[in-house]
């Protein structure tokens, strides 16, 4: 009786269980929305950051480094307050703070950490741990933030900041997190990708309640964090100090380089600024203060700013013009027919026109170099002699970047026949007076601080310079990209620097530097340069090396609407020159001189006419 | 009369390898389910005994004992004193109110020292040990009314007063004595309107009443079209589809008024999670959210043993008892739960097979009880952990955790191979 109904009821099963199966193979198979939710539900990743790579100057000492600092954290479902004002006070936040970021917490997550306190020191740290046990849901995370041993070098170091929105969205391999940090200047931009190391990465399973359970996968996934490599640099701090407390009360820069090497020793940039005030909590409040600053205190002048080389660039036309077949030691150019003024003098060579920087013999000089060539009328022959000129003055770094391990590197201007044809708005409606200005370092060039200290080596080296650079060394190997190991020729044979060096020597000697600007014991040479600029005073520059024999160090020193070269740049550049020599300085009553002049009031009257940027620029 | 030395060779082996199976395997996903990666335990770990996996080592334990008791007892005890135990189980169920604790929110255990004992779980041995003692009556017709009445009555009684402690889901597995009934003779009316009520009753919530009407229409017509022509002719025929047409409209409609105004909050909440997987992920719908996400994370191989994150940091709230089918889905995947589905329809046909080779009607009635109650628990356990079914704490038979639960299958099981042992002693009456 009714044994098919068996079957019948097996049937049935059967279609339960293909139901089943089908809803499985759905579930299981098909969706993978529920693997996703299954990762979110239950891994948590965990950013581990490195320490940064420390910084030190050429003889190891310390200049920047880390200081632990303690991040505190709370998980808002374990977080439990029973004496809010306990709690401010030991902490030192307001209620309203207090309030707000606990609300905050809590919209984020119940029961994810979330950051309630920034960088609390080691002191402030300790003064809470006694406190700690009545505040469940609390804890605290170890951090780390830039520290200075020496506020002299700010600006070429650059400063550490959480990462901008837009730079966020920019990055190539998405490696940054929003409120990571990133160097924004200097070398910590420059050597970012050395100095940050290697991230770690955790994978945490964690349950329902958020509270962690283990490494996932037995931290098969996990990546250690490696901290960031160590940069050696090239800078003497004992000079980089010393050329900062020179610059007080000053405008402009300092760069002082190794010739043999390309090492810079020290690059001043005033007025600098603070870096370890744009460190953990007071960054916002200083920064807007420093970008709004006239002074323009966190550009780095050196590699940065524009001024026009004025007298100095005669050096480049009497090595350019001898090269070119043009002038010789024994040349010698009268003053008539020059529109620009000499000071006063008679007729000199080529030595005694780079001891007195006599304008009308490089105008002379420029005007061979740009008109002697055959066809054409004078427009076309401008524009010939214009560019075989200056193909080879871009060889010594001007109007092109240096390649310098500094961020925010600017190349300058070397006008050429491109550039007048788009300043004139088409070819042929230029020619050589038009163009004369540049002769003397006046006119449309434009060079930075560092570009000027690279000539001087390149004049104490006779002709090549390897390119400038502040670190000499990464991580524990001390490796270093080899572009800065290899010279770079200018392309102007070495005979042709011996009449140059002579006239550097006289201008200091007898010439155009004053007799602050000279030290007794040792034999510097260098050129003045007096910039001319449409909005204050003169800018005073100067640019040398010393010894004059075996040179160990090549300097570039500006200083901002302080008139003649000879007076304010020289006196400060021997005074470096003669520390970093000897290690110290006889000439106290110069040293004192200077490091009291205060050039600042004449830079106030350009800033206060609010005139637009910084120099140059018709 | 013969001597219980027979019984070891007359026991289906094939049976109790499929229960051996799934404890087995039931023990392997709790021990799974509880394991904490970060704090293994031992087995020599006394706190390990405290966990749900070294207590149902302890539970498993003892169900052989159990096993060993039935299979010793004479087989006629069952049949004759099958009255007695029910009457004993009901004063149970009448007694758990007044004398019972209050376990996760359901006020059906005794408590004996750590034991904690639930009747309900054994009211379902006893009422199927007693309708296979009615049926066994060769005068008993359950194509007959007042057979089918009384038949009735002993299923509903248990159940009233188990839903009179608030378990409905266990309530509810006493539906499954359909299948027995079917199997003995009741008409198929019966669970066919049983279907088409819960047909009728799901359709009426997820779509509206106006596409059942449409859909009722379309069928009548059908069948008007297909029916003889003599019938066509009748009018009588329309006036009756239009009464059947009302009526099933009229039960429709009902159910919104059912569901909105006779079930309580949580178990309309739980049909409302049904019909919308979105409701309330956080609150009402965690459960079946986090129980498809655990299941649906296994993929096709499975996370491996022990691998499984949704099950193993409490996700899946329950998820060594009632959802212990999660963790079968997370760690071995669809291949795992295929196998498993498919080995659970292979032990229902074993069973039903036996069943149906028994000389006496008592124990086939008795062995289709069986099969109708593993049955009921395998579509809803594993249905609700899908989201096919509503969230009811109904186990999964051997699988889940929990003494009463096992200790329960195993008698109910049991029983049946103790008869099935004696099928060729035992004479139709």
């Amino acid at each position: 009786m009714f044994t098919q109904r068996r079957n019948l009821i097996f049937l049935f099963f059967g279609i339960v269980g293909a139901l089943f199966i089908g809803k499985l193979f759905f579930l299981q198979v098909i969706d993978d929305t529920y693997e996703k939710a299954a990762d979110n539900n239950a891994i948590r990743k965990i950013i581990q950051i490195p320490f940064r790579g420390e910084v030190y100057d050429r003889f190891g000492k310390l200049i920047v480094y880390n200081t632990p600092v303690y991040d505190l954290y709370m998980i808002p479902r374990k977080a439990v307050v029973k004496d809010t004002n306990h709690f401010c006070r030991v902490f030192r936040v307001t209620k309203e703070y207090f309030i707000k970021t606990t609300q905050r917490a809590r919209a984020y997550s119940r029961v994810k950490p979330s950051l309630f306190l920034k960088h609390l020191s080691k002191e402030d740290f300790a003064s809470v741990q006694d406190a700690m046990v009545d505040f469940p849901g609390f804890f605290f995370e170890t951090n780390a933030f830039r520290t200075y041993q020496s506020h002299s070098f700010s600006n070429a170091l650059g400063y550490v900041a959480e990462i901008s929105p837009a730079a966020l969205t920019d990055q190539k391999d998405d490696y940054y997190r929003q409120g990571d940090y990133v160097g924004i200047s200097g070398i910590e931009s420059f050597y970012e990708e050395t100095l940050r190391g290697q991230r770690g990465v955790k994978y945490r399973m964690v349950n329902s309640n958020g509270v962690e359970k283990g490494d996932y996968k037995n931290g098969s996934l996990n990546i250690n964090p490696v901290s960031g490599n160590n940069l050696y640099t090239s800078i003497d701090l004992a000079i980089q100090e010393y050329a900062d407390s020179l610059m007080q009360h000053k405008v402009g820069s300092i760069v002082a380089i190794e010739p043999s090497t390309g090492e810079i020793l020290a690059m001043v940039s005033a007025p600098s600024y603070d870096a370890s005030q744009l460190t953990g909590n007071n960054f916002s409040k200083y920064y807007q203060q420093l970008a709004l600053d006239p002074m323009k205190p966190l550009l780095n002048r050196p590699p940065s700013a524009y001024y026009r080389p004025g007298s100095t660039f005669k050096l480049v036309q009497a090595l350019v013009g001898q090269q070119l077949g043009f002038i010789g030691p024994g040349t010698v150019f009268s003053h008539a027919g020059a529109p620009v003024k000499c000071h006063g003098h008679g007729p000199v060579d080529l030595r005694g026109a780079i001891r007195v920087s006599c304008n009308p013999y490089f105008y002379h000089a420029f005007r061979k170099m740009i008109y002697d060539n055959t066809t054409g009328d004078t427009y076309e022959r401008s524009a010939k002699g214009l560019q075989r000129w200056a193909d080879l003055v871009a060889n010594f770094g001007f109007g092109r970047k240096l390649g310098v391990d500094l961020g925010n590197e600017k190349k300058g201007i070397l006008p050429n026949t491109e550039y007048y044809n788009s300043v004139y708005k088409g070819e042929k409606m230029w020619k050589f007076s038009n163009i004369y200005s540049i002769s003397i370092g006046e006119g449309e060039i434009v060079v930075s601080p560092l570009k000027m200290a690279n000539l001087a080596a390149i004049i104490a080296n006779r002709g090549w310079y390897i390119p400038p650079h502040v670190v000499k060394g990464v991580g524990l190997q001390k490796s270093i990209d080899p572009f800065y190991k290899t010279p770079v020729k200018v392309g102007v044979d070495a005979k042709y620097f011996n009449v140059v060096i002579d006239g550097m020597e006289d201008a200091v000697t007898h010439g155009t530097v004053e007799a602050d600007g000279r030290i007794p014991d040792i034999k510097m040479v260098g050129k003045t340069g007096t910039s001319q600029n449409q909005k204050g005073k003169d800018h005073s520059i100067f640019i040398a090396f010393a010894p004059r024999d075996n040179p160990k160090i090549a300097i570039a020193v500006f200083v901002e609407n302080a008139g003649f070269g000879g007076s304010a740049a020289a006196p400060i550049a021997s005074l470096v020159v003669e520390k970093y020599l000897k290690r110290k300085v006889d000439r106290k009553a110069v040293e004192t001189k200077f490091m009291n002049m205060n050039y600042l009031p004449n830079v106030y009257s350009v800033t206060r006419k609010k005139a637009a940027p910084d120099s140059t620029k018709k | 009369m013969t001597d219980s030395n027979h019984i070891q060779g007359r026991i289906d082996w094939i049976t109790v390898g499929f229960y051996v199976l799934f404890v087995g395997m039931g023990w392997l996903n709790i021990y799974s389910a509880v394991y904490s990666p970060d704090a293994p335990l031992a087995f020599s770990d006394p706190a390990f005994y405290e966990s749900n996996a070294g207590k149902q080592l302890v539970w498993i334990g003892t169900s052989f004992v159990l096993i060993i008791c039935i299979l010793v007892i004479d087989f006629r005890f069952f049949e004759s004193f099958a009255l007695f135990i029910y009457l004993g189980l009901l004063l149970l169920l009448i007694a758990v109110p007044f004398l019972g604790v209050t376990i996760n929110g359901s006020h059906s255990w005794f408590k004996f020292g750590s034991v904690t004992i639930q009747p309900a779980e054994f009211a379902k041995t006893a009422t199927a040990l007693l309708l296979a003692k009615y049926l066994n009556d060769p005068l008993v017709n359950l194509s007959k009314f007042p057979f089918q009445w009384k038949a009735a009555l002993i299923i509903v009684i248990p159940m009233l007063l188990i839903i009179g402690s608030n378990e409905t889901g266990s309530a509810l597995v006493f539906a499954s004595f359909l299948i027995l009934l079917y199997r003995e003779g009741l008409p198929g009316v019966y669970p066919a309107l049983f279907i088409g009520g819960i047909a009728l009753f799901v359709s009426s919530l997820l779509v509206p009443a106006w596409i059942i009407l449409l859909v009722l229409v379309i069928l009548a017509g059908l069948l008007v079209l297909f029916m003889p022509i003599y019938m066509q002719r009748d009018p009588k025929t329309y006036l009756r589809l239009s009464g059947a047409i009302g009526l099933i409209m009229t039960l429709a409609l009902l159910v919104d008024w059912v569901v909105n105004n006779v079930l309580k909050e949580h178990q309309r909440n739980r049909i409302r999670v049904l019909i919308d997987p979105g409701f309330d992920p956080r609150g009402l719908g965690y459960q079946v959210t986090q129980s498809k996400i655990a299941i649906g994370s296994g993929g096709f191989w499975g996370k491996g043993f022990l691998g499984g994150t949704q099950t193993k940091f409490d996700f899946v709230p329950e998820q060594s008892t009632d959802m212990v089918f999660c963790t079968i889905g997370e760690e071995h995947g669809f291949v795992g739960v295929m196998l498993m589905i498919i080995f659970f329809l292979g032990f229902l046909w074993r069973l039903m097979y036996l069943a149906d080779l028994q000389r006496s009607r008592f124990a086939r009635a008795y062995g289709f009880g069986l099969v109708g109650i593993l049955f009921f628990h395998f579509l809803v356990n594993i249905g609700m952990t899908i989201g096919l079914m509503p969230i009811m704490g109904i186990p999964l038979p051997f699988f889940s955790y929990g003494g009463s639960s096992l200790w329960s299958f195993t008698i109910l099981l049991f029983i049946f191979l103790k008869l099935d042992s004696h099928r060729s002693d035992m004479l139709s009456r």
